[in-house]
């Protein structure tokens, strides 16, 4: 049989960097083929060189047979490839039909003809098999919603493949359920489908075939999935043995040290309470929405509470901002590294030093530069943060080394008591994840307490000494490390009455 | 054009791992370059229109110049800072004008030089603080808050001198703005004061590194522990007290307050730091740049005034060096943004 897409010595050099080195497989057409491999692997690289929007140094790809050279992305449109990336592109205030059809909207003398366009689409969406208001706008519908508008506007200009870039990032299990649906609808019609991500369960859960990549090289490509290990997969996306990639190390718990007491606010409008021990890294469970981040930022005050308490060993705390909650050693990572973490346009040594800066004050004004340089080169070398150096612009780092900087801002703070993490290892790869945790087991032996909150469920039963699941703004439950289990987890995840389906 | 970008950012970000690529000499040189383009082409202009304009090389004309760049400079001290956290300041011009008058009034009624300046900045501070609060606690667009106070701030200047300047005749006062030291005059020295000290805030005080860690990203900021409203209120009252001395020095320049003075200079303190490379966008800004900004303004007006070129065609030169200017620095950070 033909191979739908065939990749021969693809290559690509940056500056520096050899992002692609003589890459081939192939993917055969009605299936979906998983890429996989750790960040910087070269899976972006390839997708972009797909999509004509890099031009390979090297090598070809042919589709059907017939060697293939896109120069932009509207040749590979019109030549049926389509590329969803993580970041989707559309216009939040223009209806599904228009964005659908943007560009090609049927018009009489500039006045566009709506009631034939929103028809047409209409019958496209029910061809598919998709659910959407063509008229709701965009801004309305969730992300899964939107990433499905998306999908759909490449199957309205012919696209036969399509390759999906970490399309479940943001989504919740409900909505990953329904994008799987979507993916099997378009396999069953043919459709040749690439998928990227960083997540195992999805692969086994969807794909057919696979490909692994590692240093811009394919290390294998697997035909079919069928009797390959999910040890075998990590093995060779990481080129080392990582039985255990969480490494979970137990240790002796101390006293009950962080009690919170009925806790609410305007985004979790119902109290909620929960304690902590020292020493004890308690992972948060729940579907996106269940209120966990909430409850995290009203904790650490980047949230207003509207009533209850936090404790710390006995003492009640004022918390109304992030700057009470800090001085009482109380931290957070926030979920959102971007938006929220980092500040991207300032050097990696700015970033770490932004809170702990006011206790090496001179004169009570001026900042020690010394001190802050010596503080920045101490963690960029005992958290392995890969920079040039201090001054890098923290942006150009990676995910997992971003994280690592936040980590560091807080691990510069003398008094540190909770450090709250919420999606700490989201977006980076299996290598970064591993010294994450590693960190984190340091904190708690040093008798931090440390709150996880993850939506990955292995990495919540991974790592955690004990499991608090939320379920719509209440925790619907709590199971000891010994006692938990999917199972069990998801039992008190889902909604009332979705559990058995 | 996409694609050259996008390999180009990457060069940056891959090209400071590697030093095969690139000799060590030339990348410096190079980085060398772009760091201090600015003050390059200053130092290139002022050489080459020292040689092609008569009278511009004098000490004379060099104190000229400084002098009738003062106020604008005193500002664009502040209001670095209020653009480097993302932020915004139209009523500058209206708290010049106002104190202005405040201060002529103060000082016909008193007497007193001390109270007369005192008040005036009190008052501008007190504007600054109102901006500053409304923009960070009620949350309103600094744009449309700066707007509506440099409206109301306008009228109060008329409304309390009549719409009539007002006249000052304490001696001291008016030789408040020409006593000199060392040569040079006492408004070019609050300047240079105020540069060092603004550029000293700006670079070794938590308050500065915290303005361009706001200006980078606010959310980010608050969730690190400051607090931002606090600095913002700051930051803009400030700006609002540095403007009413500012009012206070050209009063006694002009020897009256004048309501209608410094139309449209909150737009020149704006483009002379824009011209020094702060960006709109914020978190970034260098008190050097400033000064070289504020200095191109200057010369580009002093040598056309020295070259008899009418008033009417200055703004359309002084346009078209702001528009240069911005092109050339956004040529330069293409590969940073993303």
């Amino acid at each position: 049989m033909q191979a739908k897409l065939r990749f021969h010595q693809i290559s690509k050099h940056f500056p520096g960097v050899q992002a692609l080195d003589r890459v081939s497989f192939e993917v055969q057409g009605g299936r979906v083929h998983a890429l996989i491999g750790e960040n910087g692997a070269g899976k972006s690289t390839l997708l972009k060189i797909l999509a004509g929007e890099y031009q390979a140094d090297g090598g070809e790809f042919s589709i059907e047979g017939q060697a293939r050279r896109f120069s932009s992305a509207a040749d590979a449109i019109a030549a049926g490839v389509a590329i969803i990336h993580q970041e989707l592109q559309y216009v939040p205030d223009l209806s599904v039909t228009e964005n659908l059809m943007l560009g090609h909207l049927p018009h009489t003398a500039g006045f566009v003809r709506t009631g034939e366009a929103v028809r047409f689409v209409k019958e496209r969406l029910r061809a598919m098999g998709v659910n959407l208001n063509p008229q709701a706008r965009l801004r309305r519908l969730s992300v899964a919603q939107r990433q499905m508008a998306e999908i759909c506007k490449a199957l309205l200009r012919n696209a036969e493949i399509i390759a999906l870039d970490e399309p479940t990032s943001s989504l919740s299990y409900r909505e990953t359920q329904i994008l799987f649906g979507l993916v099997r609808e378009l396999r069953s019609h043919g459709k040749t489908l690439i998928y990227v991500s960083h997540r195992l369960d999805e692969i086994f859960e969807l794909c057919d075939s696979c490909t692994i990549f590692r240093d811009g090289r394919v290390v294998t490509s697997y035909a079919s999935l069928e009797g390959v290990s999910r040890e075998a997969l990590v093995r060779q996306m990481v080129g080392r043995e990582i039985s255990d990639i969480y490494n979970y190390r137990s240790r002796p718990l101390g006293d009950t040290r962080l009690v919170v007491k009925g806790v609410a606010g305007r985004r979790l409008p119902r109290p909620v309470s929960f304690s902590a021990r020292r020493g004890e890294i308690v992972g948060f469970f729940g579907l996106v929405g269940a209120g966990r981040s909430e409850l995290m930022r009203l904790i650490c005050g980047a949230d207003k509470k509207r009533t209850g308490e936090i404790t710390l060993d006995g003492e009640r705390l004022r918390i109304r901002s992030t700057g009470d909650a800090i001085r009482n050693g109380i931290v957070l990572c926030p979920e959102d590294r971007k938006e929220d973490g980092i500040v991207g346009i300032r050097s990696v040594s700015e970033n770490i030093n932004i809170s702990c800066r006011r206790h090496a004050l001179r004169w009570g004004l001026f900042c020690d530069s010394r001190q802050e340089a010596r503080t920045a080169d101490t963690f960029i070398r005992i958290l392995r943060i890969r920079t040039p150096n201090r001054r890098q612009i923290i942006r150009y780092l990676s995910g997992g080394n971003q994280q690592k900087t936040i980590l560091a801002r807080w691990l510069a703070e003398p008094k540190l008591q909770v450090v709250i993490m919420d999606e700490p290892t989201r977006g980076i790869d299996i290598g970064a994840k591993n010294e994450i945790y590693q960190i984190i087991y340091q904190l708690a032996e040093q008798g931090c307490t440390v709150v996880i909150v993850s939506s990955e469920l292995p990495e919540v039963l991974g790592i955690s000494d004990r499991i608090v699941v939320m379920r719509q703004g209440q925790i619907s439950g709590e199971l000891l490390r010994q006692e938990a289990d999917e199972e069990k987890v998801l039992h008190l995840a889902l909604p009332v009455g979705e559990a058995a389906a | 054009m996409k694609n050259a970008a996008v390999s180009e950012e990457k060069h940056k970000t891959t090209g400071l791992t590697d030093s095969g690529e690139l000799g060590d000499w030339r990348r410096a040189t190079l980085g060398f370059l772009s760091d201090y383009s600015l003050i390059l082409i200053f130092v290139l202009l002022f050489v080459l229109l020292s040689f092609a304009v008569d009278h511009f090389f004098s000490v004379e004309n060099m104190l000229g110049l400084a002098l009738s760049v003062s106020q604008i400079g005193m500002v664009a001290c502040t209001m670095m800072f209020c653009l480097a956290s993302r932020d915004f300041d139209l009523s500058v011009g209206s708290t010049v004008a106002f104190s202005g008058v405040l201060c002529a009034m103060v000082l016909n009624a008193t007497g007193s030089v001390w109270l007369a300046g005192a008040s005036a900045v009190l008052c501008g501070a007190l504007i600054g603080f109102v901006n500053g609060f409304i923009i960070a606690y009620l949350r309103i667009n600094a744009l449309i808050t700066t707007l509506a106070t440099m409206e109301i701030v306008r009228g109060l200047a008329f409304i309390s001198s009549n719409g009539q300047a007002v006249g000052v005749s304490n001696e001291g006062f008016i030789l408040f703005a020409g006593t000199s030291f060392l040569g040079v005059s006492l408004p070019i020295w609050v300047t240079v004061i105020c540069f060092v000290v603004f550029g000293v805030l700006l670079n070794k005080t938590v308050y500065g590194r915290n303005t361009l860690a706001i200006g980078g990203n606010p959310e980010a900021t608050r969730l690190a522990g400051i607090n931002v409203e606090h600095n913002r209120i700051i930051i803009f009252l400030i700006q609002g007290a540095v403007a009413a001395l500012a009012g206070v020095i050209l009063a006694s320049r002009i020897t009256s307050g004048q309501p209608n003075a410094a139309q449209g200079f909150e737009l020149n303190v704006i483009s002379a730091c824009v011209l020094g490379g702060v960006s709109l966008q914020g978190g970034r800004a260098t008190i050097s740049g400033v000064a070289i900004g504020v200095l191109i303004m200057g010369t580009a007006e002093n040598v056309m005034n020295l070259l008899n070129i009418d008033a009417f065609y200055q703004y359309l030169v002084r346009g078209a060096i702001l528009l240069l200017a911005v092109l050339v620095d956004q040529q330069k950070t293409r590969v940073v943004r993303d």
